[in-house]
């Protein structure tokens, strides 16, 4: 049960683009010389940085090694006391598609992960995702 | 949107962040990875079930190759017995007591290296915690990964566990020598598994005990470290 790394790997992940963003409705966040918070001068600095997450989304592929029932499960445990306490979280879930890397043939499931015409090994091209999408931050 | 309380309508931004959510973990192993690469050293992340013969593989390979050239740091959750084993088999060997934590990460392997002499090391196996699950998801630094599956595990097991098998580039199949007792196991049906789940099926039938297979892994470890000497020239002349 790894889902609770996990979930503090998500929470400083969600912190960080928080950080990166500050608040988008501060008018020194337009300015890319000056982000909203990240600037130590300004007077509205702590007001940026305390922006509400009120949702966040998450894709997690279906072969990333990550459950999502048991990542939601640790979710409501441990994101108390922290920046995601009121953010509700969506999971998207990315099924595994296996290709040949030559003639891009999806492998069908259960099948052995070969080409059945170039038989080349094939190449996962989507669902080891385990990737922090999109947030939703609360501006008043 | 709230019309009861006065708390005051909110707008709703949203921000595209599209960040891996292991990234910090992704940097040290990519420093981990720098640091036994500029060394020359082939770096192997050696998982599988708990049980399945990690350890006796390495002190195989111990009896075949030397020990003088091996490293090793084994994770486990409680002791030091495996680091203990693998140090009396002559592997310069490390444990990471993990705690409760189910796997080994990259800064666990980066704290463990500061106090590892790798001076003379050409092979460093990072034995992982015994566990098919989570390993498979935090990258350590490793060059190539290898997971030690025991014929007594069952025909499916790669099919329940695929994740861990399709990031494998060599499964070591073990204990082959208890096959002569199990006479509802069919070798072939764990191969067939395993080339559902692994694009690129390496497998090797291994006795540790009977030192059975372990020439064809030695062999497959110096070659692994051909390829990277490989890639280091031509970076190098490039």
């Amino acid at each position: 049960m790894h889902e609770y790394s996990i979930v503090q790997s998500l929470v400083d992940s969600v912190e960080k683009a928080v950080w990166r963003t500050g608040n988008p409705a501060c008018p020194g966040g337009q300015d890319p010389a000056r982000p909203g918070g990240q600037d130590p001068a300004c007077p509205d600095r702590q007001d940026c940085l305390s922006s509400t997450v009120h949702r966040i989304h998450v894709r997690i592929g279906d072969v990333s090694g990550v459950d999502a029932g048991l990542l939601a499960t640790a979710y409501e445990v441990f994101r108390t006391g922290t920046r995601c306490e009121w953010a509700e979280m969506v999971i998207e879930r990315v099924p595994a598609r296996w290709e040949c890397p030559r003639c891009a043939t999806v492998i069908a499931a259960g099948r052995a992960l070969r080409c059945p015409s170039c038989d080349q090994p094939a190449r996962l091209a989507a669902g080891d995702e385990i990737v922090l999408q999109r947030i939703e931050l609360e501006v008043p | 949107m709230c019309q009861d309380c006065g708390c005051g309508d909110v707008n709703l931004v949203p921000i595209d962040v599209q960040m891996r959510i292991l990234s910090r973990n992704e940097d040290v192993a990519a420093h981990n990875r720098e640091h036994f690469r500029k060394r020359g050293i082939l770096s192997v992340n050696l998982m599988g079930s708990p049980g399945s013969g990690k350890t006796a593989v390495l002190e195989a390979t111990a009896r075949a190759l030397g020990g003088a050239q091996l490293g090793a740091v084994a994770g486990d959750l409680a002791t030091d017995n495996d680091a203990r084993r693998l140090q009396a088999a002559g592997i310069r060997s490390r444990a990471i007591t993990t705690g409760q934590a189910c796997h080994l990460d990259a800064e666990m392997v980066h704290h463990a290296m500061h106090h590892f002499d790798l001076d003379g090391i050409e092979v460093l196996f990072i034995e992982n915690v015994g566990n098919l699950v989570c390993p498979a998801v935090y990258d350590l630094g490793q060059a190539v990964n290898v997971v030690a599956l025991s014929v007594t595990e069952g025909e499916d097991k790669p099919l329940k566990y695929p994740t861990m098998f399709a990031k494998a580039d060599m499964v070591l199949l073990t204990k082959v020598d208890l096959l002569l007792h199990l006479p509802r196991t069919r070798i072939g049906a764990i191969e067939e598994s395993l080339r559902q789940v692994m694009p690129d099926p390496q497998i090797i039938w291994i006795s540790a005990y009977e030192g059975v297979g372990v020439d064809r892994w030695a062999e497959w470890l110096q070659q692994q470290k051909k390829r990277l000497a490989l890639e280091r020239l031509e970076e190098v002349t490039a």
